[in-house]
């Protein structure tokens, strides 16, 4: 068996008629920390939302931790049950309160007795400096701390791969740091991390691999290094040019 | 270069305050709203102190029979010599404290459900042990308790019965209608669809006559079918059509987002819908689903069409005693303000629900 953790090959998707992933491959190792980024509509977020079967597609394959992703609904859960999401718009359950977010997973799909799905939340919530919040709900939050608990509910399964999609981009800009600091405190950890973001400097810091997609492919990939001093296609070169200032 | 000077908060202005302010600002603010106002207060004048006069002033309260109503105003004492028939309809006389313990056993079921229901499953057990007590209480046969026939069954207690039954059964039913509604799977979204469309395309009363006429059709020669239990099915069915709708407009508010986030999570189904979707769709529909269950209490008084003894039928029946003869206008305005007491209770309640369900805190 292969040291990667996910593995897709060949992968196309169709909305209808609109091709928007087209012949994506792409192989993360266990523990490797990738950042995705392109223009919008280049399909960052759909191949993302792919590798947990938020979408489905049309052809190619997907293994994550070994499992190929089809319409099974025990295989999808199983796939689901280790790969966490973080989404833009937060997604927390308003009619929960915070601690209940945390623990809704580990109760109910890793039959995790309360107790102990409390303790775990409590120190994920500590991790992420809002534990003084978990009685409160949601929306008595602000965006940054919200998007902080929808990481530490993301952590309390404790998965082995973490999705994050566009987790900044609706973040006021004074809020986006506080986000972004407990990101790289992850990714000191062993756990692979897919990160759809426009924070170029988190990708600077922490990123093992950089993907820039545009037009539903793959057009580049490289070490951040490489990537950001580098660049091989004009396309990314225009992209660069045009979010560094 | 500007020097930043912290300013004293002052208080509002103080035309914006006061009683006085608020008519000027809200009755009288220009000459169109200074009309409505006078026009409004007119009519007032016109309408209340006769109905006062009529129902209090002029009114009649104690006695036992018609020539006890000498004044020119109201006969209370119709209402009061008919009281029993307007709540129990024709239950047994000496029977009667049957209900009573069942109207009693409700106040203390809802203090039991307030102090101890803290587990999802004492709440079923204490929710559901209430009607079976109830039915067992009110029908008789069980504790040596003689049997009332449902024939027997009217006035106030009937509607009671047939509009909880309504309210409470067509619940869930309504909830998996709803969920089936939005299936993947086409057999089952097809089905809810045309049983959803159907209900709603037809007029209760239709439904009533079919339930008494048609129903019967499908069970073996003999089978006496009670004609209660029939008006109760029918009504179930009906509101929960309704109910299901309700919560379709429930469900649709609640963003994808709440959903892929209780997918990603690895939820299945059922955890996903009951879990996450579902507290959520309900609370959104908490206004809807009381206006359902308020036009139900109303619709209540359909089954007199055939032939069952509700609270509006015990007022035509009572009416007409020849002992009695026109003093139903007593009669319609009582039980006008009974079926307001209760339509504005359930408004109220859903006012105490929705805000302790509130997590909005905006």
């Amino acid at each position: 068996m292969s040291d990667n953790i996910v593995e897709i090959k060949d992968l196309n998707k169709w909305y209808g008629d609109f091709h928007v992933l087209k012949d994506i491959n792409l192989n993360i190792k266990k523990g490797e920390i990738i950042v995705i980024c392109g223009p919008s509509g280049s399909g960052k977020s759909t191949v993302t939302r792919c590798m947990n079967y938020l979408e489905t597609f049309q052809e190619g394959s997907i293994v994550v931790n070994g499992v190929e992703l089809e319409d099974d609904v025990k295989k999808i859960r199983d796939v689901r049950s280790n790969v966490a999401m973080v989404f833009q718009h937060f997604e927390l359950f308003p009619h929960l309160s915070i601690l209940d977010n945390l623990i809704l997973s580990p109760m109910h799909v890793h039959n995790i007795p309360k107790k102990e799905a409390t303790k775990t939340a409590m120190e994920y919530l500590e991790r992420v400096n809002i534990a003084d919040q978990a009685d409160k709900y949601p929306n008595q939050l602000s965006g940054g701390q919200k998007q902080r608990v929808a990481i530490a509910r993301a952590l309390c399964a404790n998965p082995t791969i973490m999705l994050f999609d566009e987790p900044t981009s609706a973040l006021d800009p004074e809020m986006i740091n506080e986000v972004l600091d407990v990101m790289v405190d992850l990714a000191k950890e062993e756990k692979t991390m897919v990160c759809v973001t426009h924070e170029m400097g988190f990708a600077k810091r922490v990123a093992d691999r950089v993907i820039f997609m545009a037009d539903g492919q793959i057009i580049e990939e490289n070490t951040p290094d490489e990537f950001f001093d580098n660049p091989q296609s004009p396309r990314l070169k225009e992209f660069l040019s045009q979010i560094i200032h | 270069m500007a020097i930043f000077n912290e300013k004293q908060a002052r208080p509002a202005p103080s035309n914006t305050k006061g009683i006085i302010n608020w008519i000027f600002k809200n009755l009288l603010a220009t000459p169109f709203d200074v009309a409505m106002t006078f026009t409004i207060l007119a009519f007032l004048f016109w309408v209340i102190p006769p109905f006062i006069n009529w129902a209090i002033i002029d009114a009649n309260f104690v006695g036992t029979t018609k020539a006890d109503c000498t004044g020119t105003g109201a006969c209370w004492v119709f209402i009061s010599q008919k009281i029993n028939m307007f709540i129990y309809g024709f239950y047994p006389e000496n029977e009667i404290y049957r209900v009573n313990i069942v109207f009693g056993l409700f106040f203390v079921f809802v203090t039991l459900f307030k102090y101890f229901g803290n587990s999802f499953i004492t709440k079923i057990v204490i929710f559901s042990v209430y009607p079976v007590i109830s039915f067992m209480l009110i029908s008789g046969g069980y504790f040596g308790l003689p049997i009332v026939d449902t024939n027997d069954w009217g006035g106030l207690m009937l509607t009671l019965v047939v509009a909880a039954t309504g309210i409470v059964v067509a619940f869930p039913i309504g909830i998996v209608l709803a969920f089936g509604r939005q299936s993947k799977l086409p057999v089952i979204r097809n089905a809810s669809v045309v049983y959803i469309e159907f209900i709603r395309g037809v007029p209760l009363i239709t439904l009533l006559f079919m339930g008494s006429v048609i129903l019967p059709l499908f069970f073996r020669e003999g089978i006496d079918f009670d004609k209660l239990l029939r008006a109760l099915i029918v009504i179930t069915l009906f509101q929960a059509a309704y109910i299901a709708e309700v919560i379709r407009g429930g469900l649709q508010a609640i963003p994808k987002g709440q959903y892929e986030a209780a997918d990603s999570l690895g939820l299945s189904y059922w955890q996903k819908m009951l879990l996450v979707i579902l507290p959520q769709a309900l609370k959104v529909s908490i206004p809807n689903l009381v206006g359902a269950s308020i036009a139900l209490f109303k619709d209540t008084t359909l089954v007199l069409i055939i032939g069952l003894f509700d609270l509006l039928a015990m007022v035509h029946l009572t009416g007409s005693d020849s002992n009695w003869l026109g003093y139903d206008t007593e009669g319609y305005v009582f039980i006008t303000f009974i079926y307001w007491f209760f339509c504005f209770s359930l408004s109220k309640y859903s006012k105490i629900i929705e805000a302790r369900y509130n997590t909005d805190h905006r």
